[in-house]
């Protein structure tokens, strides 16, 4: 087999055993890698209705087929596990050496199970494998722990997955870091940190065959030269933070907790001010022409010196939707939870839910005690000393903070419970993952995407929201369409994620970012890897492939029609302000929606998969056990 | 830091360009081995801190320190080039030439236990595969002065016009 080695690696923490799985090439060529191939390892290998931090819910990653080669963006991994936050499927991707560093160790992909008495942290240092003690590595943050391995194993080329203090305390947002990159979302750092593993650490020394490499090179060399152009131009010059004035101008930038959608300091917080003013360094991830990172620093006031990589996911979670309109207070918030090993995105949500259930005096200023504020504070909007507290406090799990560390969904239904009030009302979720940068209420494809969402309220592998802002539909109003459109993009997203290949490179091919031009040219780039003869619909087919197993994942952990939600507020409060004011997403609206996607995805009506649809990609196992 | 004061030209990196993407030791390593492993690769990135990422590969120095370091004279160096010739019949990976290095631009070939370092490319017309590939034009085959009257350039502007 070329570009994998066919071997899939276990490790046992409880009995500190491993052991070799060989999966045949028929079971690659449906399940290819990254997220799909970790979700099937996890559907493969979980106790089915485990708790999510028990011993029973395995880490399973997956690397990709470009990995280690020339390709360009193809140095992603895939993580799943069942998420502490969702309760469903947790797929995560990231891109780093660390995956790079695994395929040349000679494995497709590990399986890590049980649970460790200990702190350890695992290494794989080729075909061995190591339980390395962690003591002394706890409290230390993901990039003190990366550099504390290199230098134990006194060499600069091992690379590792770690996680940070919130990891180990099991904040439920917590989240994997390589190389200053994350696995961001569904918390798969409490995952870890529930089997008290620190760090998955590697040294590969192996090359990596491909089938044809001249052709390969000459295709990735084609590819790199068009990543320098146009296409990728709003990456490379600002980065993804250039979406604040659009989303902002387009009234979807979530502001306050999602109470408005246009934010009046947006300026202060846009793209453009934060290369003006703060830009110190554009950094790229493995084997990426592109380099989309835009490392910034705070340079006055009390966070000086605060620097992290800063992406709009991560900021606008931060600062106007914490009401905050100054980018040092959003660096030194995302760079505490970069450091501290957690979700930026899901912690900004949850300090959104925090202020407006303090600023409906629900929450008081005693609510909020602290060390470093033993009197407690006002959690207002536009605090920043709140934000960057409050963060600090999940990470810590200290006070509010361990309330805060459960996410909205978790926290808002025990203060509920607890006061009897109706926080939910505010807590900004779907299935428990919180929402990201786009408000759905006025981008109604983007609406039913999410809600249908297998992990929960994630942009990325639901594409909706690009038709709908683009303009390809009308992004207010329904129509017989949507399901169609819906299916369309989380399928296209989802080919990106299981190869994996970056999405930024989506428009490198022929300038057009659909399936027509992208497909014939990633075909080639898989054949002249894997010797394989792919054509345009079996690229097409690996997105349903993917989206089916994590489905059905979820379908088997007792997943129903009702999970497929919106929060609250998104069906309740129309937008008062900006371009997109006056619109929400009714709950018929959200019903007729939902009816169309499970039709287009030739699903029933109350949303599960026909035995037959199973069966015809290649998955019979499956259709025996949640086919209907 | 110690600095090459060669005449020669070498494979410099401009670390305000470079982004750390490390496909300069993809094509290095496929291009000296045939096989993509970075382990193998001439030139090295190194991220030295979060925002440190540069690549080193040969300096072809003057009177290169590792030429006189190696105890089996297995090392010469091209006289109109400057690059490094390591004789595979003749070293046997005592390592003094990496220890000489202070650029750390030698390695031993874990197969061979051999030592390896940079030579441009030189068997290929369009010369080295590290600068055809880098996708900022960060990596330059250059000489010391050419270097130097290229930041006196770069200054100059800056003085005059403010442009960074």
């Amino acid at each position: 087999m070329y570009g994998y080695s066919g071997k899939i690696l276990h490790i046992d923490l409880t009995n500190r055993k491993t052991w070799v799985e060989q999966k045949p090439e028929e079971w690659y060529k449906i399940y290819i890698g990254g997220i799909s191939m970790a979700a099937r390892l996890c559907w493969e290998n979980i106790e089915v209705g485990c708790d999510p931090l028990s011993p029973g819910n395995p880490i399973c990653i997956a690397n990709g087929v470009f990995a280690g080669t020339p390709v360009p963006v193809g140095g992603k991994w895939g993580l799943a596990c069942k998420s502490p936050l969702t309760g469903f499927m947790g797929d995560s991707l990231s891109g780093s050496w660390f995956t790079i560093a695994l395929k040349r160790a000679g494995w497709d992909g590990i399986v890590i199970h049980g649970a460790s008495p200990d702190w350890v942290y695992v290494l794989i240092d080729d075909d061995r494998v190591e339980f390395r003690s962690a003591t002394r590595l706890l409290g230390m943050n993901t990039f003190e722990t990366e550099e504390a391995i290199r230098e134990e194993m006194n060499d600069d080329q091992v690379r590792s997955a770690t996680i940070g203090v919130a990891g180990e305390k099991q904040v439920l947002f917590a989240n994997v870091t390589n190389d200053g990159r994350q696995a961001g979302r569904t918390g798969h750092g409490a995952v870890w940190g529930s089997k008290k593993v620190k760090a998955v650490a590697v040294r590969g020394t192996q090359g990596i065959r491909v089938a044809d490499p001249e052709t390969l090179l000459k295709l990735s060399f084609n590819i790199v030269d068009a990543a320098q152009g146009p296409h990728t131009q709003k990456y490379r010059i600002l980065g993804t933070v250039s979406n604040v004035l659009n989303m902002n101008r387009l009234g979807l930038l979530p502001t306050r907790n999602y109470q408005q959608g246009v934010f009046e300091h947006a300026e202060l917080i846009s793209g453009e001010h934060l290369h003006d003013h703060h830009h110190v360094k554009t950094l790229a991830c493995a084997q990426c022409p592109i380099g989309c990172e835009q490392m910034s620093r705070a340079v006055t006031g009390p966070y000086v010196g605060a620097m992290s990589g800063i992406e709009y996911e991560s900021l606008y979670a931060v600062s106007s939707n914490c009401g905050i309109g100054e980018m040092e207070a959003a660096i030194k918030a995302i760079d505490i939870c970069d450091k501290g090993g957690m979700d930026t995105m899901s912690a900004g949500v949850t300090i959104s839910w925090a202020m407006e259930t303090f600023e409906r005096g629900i929450f008081t200023k005693e609510d909020f005690k602290c060390k470093k504020y033993p009197e407690g504070f006002d959690a207002n909007f536009g605090s920043n000393e709140a934000l960057v507290t409050l963060a600090e406090m999940i990470r810590d799990r200290e006070g509010i903070g361990d309330l805060l560390a459960l996410g909205t969904r978790k926290a808002s239904a025990k203060v509920d419970e607890e006061r009897g009030t109706e926080t939910y009302k505010w807590a900004m979720n779907i299935k428990g993952l919180e929402c990201p940068g786009y408000d759905a209420r006025a981008l109604k494809t983007f609406a039913v995407g999410l809600a249908t969402g297998t992990r929960g309220a994630c942009h990325n592998r639901s594409a909706a929201y690009d038709p709908d802002i683009q303009g390809e539909v009308n992004r207010f109003t329904v129509d017989d369409t949507r399901g169609r459109v819906a299916r369309e993009s989380e399928e296209y997203a989802a080919v990106y994620d299981t190869l994996p290949l970056c999405k930024f490179i989506r428009r490198c091919f022929t300038g057009k970012a659909d399936r027509a031009g992208a497909w014939p040219s990633i075909a080639q780039l898989v054949n002249a890897t894997t010797g394989w003869n792919l054509g345009y619909d079996d690229i097409d087919l690996m997105g349903e492939r993917a989206h089916t197993i994590k489905k059905a994942f979820n379908i088997r952990e007792g997943w129903t029609r009702a999970d497929d939600h919106l929060p609250y507020r998104w069906m309740n409060e129309a937008l008062k302000e900006g371009a997109s004011a006056g619109y929400m997403v009714t709950s018929e609206e959200l019903e007729y929606m939902k009816d169309l996607y499970y039709e287009a995805k030739g699903w029933t009506k109350e949303g599960l998969i026909p035995k037959e649809k199973l069966i015809a990609l290649g998955m019979p196992d499956i259709a025996e056990e949640i086919g209907v | 830091m110690p600095t090459s004061t060669s005449k020669y030209r070498y494979v410099t990196c401009d670390a305000t360009k470079c982004v750390g993407c490390q496909l300069c030791e993809y094509i290095c390593s496929y291009a000296k081995t045939g096989e993509f492993n970075t382990y193998r690769s001439r030139i090295r990135t190194v991220r030295a801190q979060e925002i440190l990422v540069t690549a080193v590969t040969c300096r072809t120095c003057e009177d290169a320190p590792c030429v006189i370091a190696c105890p089996r004279d297995s090392l010469t160096q091209d006289a109109l080039t400057g690059i490094i010739h390591i004789d595979a019949g003749r070293c046997d990976g005592c390592t003094w030439c990496i220890e000489a290095c202070d650029f750390g631009a030698i390695s031993i070939n874990p197969g061979t236990k051999l030592a390896e370092i940079c030579d441009q490319c030189e068997d290929l017309e369009e010369g080295p595969q590290c600068v055809k590939w880098c996708p900022k034009e960060a990596l330059e085959l250059t000489t010391p002065d050419q270097r130097a009257q290229e930041a006196r350039r770069k200054l100059a502007i800056q003085e005059v016009i403010g442009a960074r």
